[in-house]
Parts: structure tokens; sequence; C-alpha cells
């Protein structure tokens, strides 16, 4: 046991669901404008996922008009409103950083079928 | 300017979130209740202070001079003693317990403790000196110091020069940390940034000499 456990215990959230690199996923962000609080959507490929605990963090990966978008969010963030996972992707490698210099059909992640175990 | 002080054990760093869903680096200190054993006066003793112990300890392992000591002031026997310096220490008496619910969120404070001991080190990691290139044909200098004085004028080198030795292991003070939550009855306090000393070492918590004065209950 870490010897911080006693309070990060405060800071984890129980509600994130299992993902790892290759999968996509919704990230609903919450922007906060002034007084009031919405919620943005960030859809795209998980390419890394690194550290532990309450630092653990991903980063999702996204094309937006042509242009790379990366986003680095903590997996316990209380920032995330929802965490959703759209497809699982069937990848090789834990860090997808090979994505960044590709782009159309050699960018694209296979799909995985079977359930995970 | 110390009005208050308390002592604690580092338990580590982590991090917590704060309402802006920012991520704060924390170090975690427990903070068992502390006893008072001796109050120090300017009358008697020549300055103020308090007198401390935290935890227990077995009245077998005591010297005689210091059970009788703890015994004059009619207090359990802690782990050690601790003096905790303060501008005046009239209000407070003997047997008197004070515990981590002496701090709230916002407050400034400093952390005393004894940095890790780095032992016999370069002037390189002492003093952070830049040290010298590592090609242009430099053989074996690439962490040296340099040059450490004159020629024949003055014939020594002079006293003060920075060079290698032992680093760390010194009493060190953070000054102006803040406190980002205390909480009595884990008996945990969590200050904003680092602390000196290594996990497990026994920090002084005191109010803020320096910076700004105190801003109570201003969430961090």
């Amino acid at each position: 046991m870490h010897p911080t456990e006693i309070i990060d215990r405060d800071s984890l959230r129980d509600d994130v669901p299992e993902f790892r690199p290759g999968d996509t996923v919704k990230v609903h962000v919450r922007v906060v404008e002034g007084a009031r609080e919405r919620v943005q959507v960030f859809q795209g490929a998980v390419i890394r996922r690194q550290g532990s605990g309450v630092s653990e963090t991903f980063t999702v990966r996204k094309v937006s008009f042509g242009v790379g978008v990366e986003r680095t969010f903590p997996v316990h963030s209380p920032a995330i409103a929802k965490l959703e996972v759209v497809t699982q992707g069937d990848v090789r490698r834990a860090k997808l950083y090979y994505l960044r210099g590709r782009s159309g059909r050699s960018a694209k992640i296979k799909e995985r079928r079977t359930a995970r175990s | 300017m110390t009005t208050k002080a308390i002592v604690g054990e580092k338990v580590g760093m982590t991090q917590v979130w704060d309402d802006q869903h920012r991520a704060i680096p924390v170090t975690v200190l427990r903070v068992r209740p502390v006893r008072v054993v001796q109050v120090k006066t300017p009358e008697k003793e020549g300055y103020s202070a308090l007198q401390v112990t935290f935890g227990f300890r077995r009245r077998s392992s005591l010297t005689k001079p210091l059970e009788g000591h703890y015994a004059a002031a009619g207090v359990e026997p802690g782990r050690r003693l601790v003096e905790l310096r303060l501008d005046d220490a009239s209000a407070y008496s003997v047997g008197q317990e004070l515990s981590a619910e002496i701090w709230s969120p916002g407050e400034r404070v400093d952390a005393i403790a004894i940095s890790k001991g780095k032992g016999f080190s370069g002037a390189m990691k002492r003093h952070h000196f830049k040290g010298q290139g590592g090609a242009h044909g430099n053989h074996k200098h690439h962490r040296a110091p340099g040059s450490i004085g004159a020629c024949a004028t003055p014939a020594r080198v002079f006293k003060g020069t920075r060079m290698a030795g032992r680093l760390g292991a010194r009493r060190v003070t953070a000054l102006n940390l803040q406190i980002v939550s205390a909480d009595p009855e884990r008996e945990l306090v969590l200050v904003k940034g680092a602390v000196p000393g290594p996990r497990g070492a026994m920090v002084v918590l005191r109010d803020s000499v320096k910076g700004r004065a105190a801003t109570n209950g201003s969430a961090p």
C-alpha cells in the first residue's frame, strides 16, 4: 500500500470504465465559461495511458478539420463528466505514437471483435 | 510572528483536486496530538517556547532524568521531545494537548525538517556549478568545478570557496507554504508543495514568519 493511499482514496473515481490504448472513447469534459458550466465531448482514439493511482493519465487523439489534436486527461479527473468507450481497438503496442505520422486508411485502428476476457 | 506551531511526520506526496478540477501537488503530514511538557518563558529560560512530545514510549526505555522531567510535568512520556519557538508561550499550559485543528485551509505556514542526506557530492550538485564541456578535447573533467583561485598571489585557496563536500541532512525551512486541508480526526494535514526531508521525517509546522498575512478561509 502506498503511504499516501489514505488521502488518494478520496481523489479516485470508481466509475472509470475499462479501456486501453487503441480504444475509441468519448470524453465528456466539463468546461466552465464564466459562471456557467457546460459539457464538451472530445472523441478520439486513446494513444497512451501512463502513470498509476491518482496521477494516471491518458491521451486522446482526434483529427479535427485536418489537424491532429491530442488532449491528455487525468483518468480520475473530476473535470470528466462521463467517459464512454465507443469501440475497442486491436493494437499490439501500448503507445500508439505511430498514428501521428499517418493519415487516412493507414491511421485506422482495427477493431477488436471478441469480448475482452 | 510565530504564534502557533506543531510537529508532524511526513507521509509522502500526492495530488488532490481543487474546486476548479485542477490537480494540486500536496505533501501529506501526519500530525498526531502533541502534549505540552514544558512552557519556556523569557523570565525563567530567557526565551519563549513550548516543549512538546508526541506518540508514546515505554517508561522502562527512559533515562532517569527524562523520567523525572515527564513526571514533574505529569505528562505521559512520548517518542521524543521537541521545542517549538513561539513569540509568546504564556497562553499555553503544561499538559495541554494540541492537534491538527489549529490549522485551517488557506493558512500560510513554514515547514522545518532535516533534509535528505546526499553524502559527499560534487560541485555541480552541491552548488549548481555548470561543469565543463562534454567534447572539444575535454578529458575526465566533465563535472569538475574548474579553477578554485589564482596562482602565487594569494598562493592559497580562500576560505569558503565552494567545493565538493557533504550535502543535505541539515535543517531546512520551506517558507510560505499553504495549508490545503487539516483533518484532526484522521490526524492529517495537507500542505501544498514539497516539504524537506524523507518520508517519515519529523516536520515542524509553524505559521509563516514571512510572506502574506495568513488568509483564513480562502480555498486553496
